[in-house]
């Protein structure tokens, strides 16, 4: 089904996006997939990191994002890896930074790609394995104006 | 002339002991590989896949890409100023293309 | 004898002469892309003008001269040219934008091949030129030879255009500050231009974005470098007498 969005997402002379049907459904086994992947099947706590995500992006080809998990980052316990995942984009995983106890402070920036208003993941892995996440919506317009670029 | 692709902001000096906070931004298209030109052809994926970061030889930080990352990456984190060396920043993209530039700090 | 309406037209007249500057495009912009748009080592416009920075001092032409060997240094020499502009060349009376004033050095001066419009190098060195008046008011002429050109922008700006038969105004002086889909409409100004909009994921000019919005007027969309473009950038100009510049700003 070719939804208004893609429509419009489409109508630019500088590249137009393939119509690629989005089935509401199939996302959030995708998702569920990922994540399985990147944990192992191991078991994953809300809580010890947060995701800071404007609650409406202006353009969702650039969000601004920024992680920041509770951890003293010592030898002994730090962050080894935050992942980002999307339930609504056609992948699921986004990105991964690899941390460190050298890091001093698991603090990490960047601006993110968003096909549609959905939930935004950050999943964050300790050194001893432990899994921990943080998970926020966003709403994602499409620019006023149609723009033919 | 080479155009400059890459900007690099970080303190060049620091405490010993101090997080400092480094920002990186580095000129890319990242293209999807989703879209289409107008005559219908698929427009290839081409995206930086990684970003690696020493400082005096050491592994600091790194970050893998998707095309879910934006246009023209900014990526901001932050490292323990040691001592005082090299600062070595290294993208690569799917074409194989790297970039690489290198910032001293002085660390007292 | 002053009648009553030529009074009022008359104070009227005295407030616009006085009247406090638009609100920049930044002003409707969210606190996030606002502190993004001031941070150097954030904004990615930041990329296309340190490529300016690099064009200004490389050769060109058959006389091997950069920008810099007759310009020096770009902070002092064009400190306040972009706020100026579009100005009238006086040699040739036509009305020329930032972009042309370089490219007519580029094939006057240096005997080299203008650049294509929209091309990197032409947005990285008209941003890196513009970005050396930032934070000055925007100023520019619109009296003698640049008169009849302001008023063609004018005209242009107030009369119904395309399938949406909208014209610039009822969007940009009627409607300002009311939202649009998820955006808030603003008033238009050209002060960071060249931009970088989110929607291009690029730098670009004024005129791709005044292409963009005929797009969405469905209205016939100009060529780049185009008298009636032209003409309607000095009138935008003007509009945003007295903005600071703020290129390169970052756009939705």
């Amino acid at each position: 089904m070719t939804t208004r969005r893609e429509v419009i997402l489409g109508a630019g002379a500088m590249g137009v996006l393939a119509l690629v049907p989005v089935q509401a459904g199939a996302m959030p086994e995708l998702l569920a997939r990922e994540t399985a992947r990147l944990t192992g099947g191991a078991k994953v706590t809300d809580g010890r990191v947060r995701l800071t995500i404007p609650p409406l992006a202006e353009n969702g080809n650039s969000v601004y994002i920024t992680v920041e998990a509770e951890s003293p980052m010592t030898e002994a316990d730090h962050v080894r890896k935050i992942h980002i995942l999307s339930e609504r984009n056609l992948i699921s995983h986004l990105l991964t930074w690899h941390l460190g106890p050298r890091a001093g402070l698991a603090k990490v920036s960047t601006y993110i790609r968003l096909a549609a208003t959905q939930r935004v993941t950050a999943l964050c892995e300790m050194s001893d394995g432990s899994f921990w996440r943080d998970r926020k919506e966003v709403v994602v317009t499409v620019a006023a104006c149609i723009d033919g670029s | 002339m080479a155009v400059p692709k890459v900007r690099v902001s970080m303190p060049a000096e620091a405490v010993r002991g101090d997080i400092i906070q480094i920002k990186t931004l580095i000129r890319h298209i990242m293209e999807t590989g989703y879209r289409v030109d107008s005559v219908g052809r698929n427009i290839p994926r081409h995206i930086v896949t990684a970003m690696r970061v020493t400082y005096a030889g050491a592994k600091i930080f790194a970050m893998d890409f998707t095309q879910g990352v934006a246009a023209n990456p900014f990526v901001a984190f932050h490292t323990r100023a040691v001592e005082s060396g090299d600062v070595v920043f290294t993208w690569t993209d799917s074409k194989g293309v790297v970039e690489t530039v290198t910032k001293t700090i002085i660390v007292t | 004898m002053r009648t009553a309406i030529q009074t009022l037209a008359l104070v009227l007249w005295a407030a616009g002469a006085a009247a406090e500057p638009l609100p920049s495009g930044s002003a409707f912009l969210s606190d996030e892309m606002r502190a993004r748009q001031a941070d150097d080592a954030a904004n990615p416009g930041m990329l296309w003008v340190a490529e300016g920075a690099a064009m200004w001092r490389a050769k060109a032409g058959p006389a091997a001269a950069a920008c810099a060997d007759c310009h020096g240094d770009a902070g002092k020499s064009m400190r306040g040219v972009a706020a100026r502009y579009p100005a009238v060349d006086a040699a040739s009376g036509k009305l020329l934008n930032l972009a042309g004033r370089i490219n007519r050095c580029r094939t006057r001066n240096q005997k080299a091949e203008a650049f294509a419009y929209e091309s990197d190098e032409l947005l990285a060195l008209t941003a890196f030129v513009a970005r050396q008046s930032k934070g000055l008011p925007m100023q520019v002429a619109v009296d003698g030879a640049a008169k009849p050109y302001f008023e063609r922008g004018k005209a242009f700006f107030h009369r119904r255009r395309g399938q949406l038969n909208l014209a610039c105004a009822h969007c940009h002086d009627k409607n300002a500050g009311k939202p649009l889909r998820g955006d808030v409409i603003s008033h238009g100004l050209p002060n960071g231009y060249p931009a970088y909009r989110l929607t291009w994921q690029s730098l670009g000019s004024l005129h791709r974005r005044l292409r963009s919005c005929s797009f969405g007027l469905r209205a016939t969309r100009h060529d780049f470098g185009s008298d009636e473009y032209l003409a309607l950038e000095l009138y935008l100009a003007r509009r945003a007498k007295g903005v600071a510049m703020e290129t390169p700003a970052i756009r939705p």
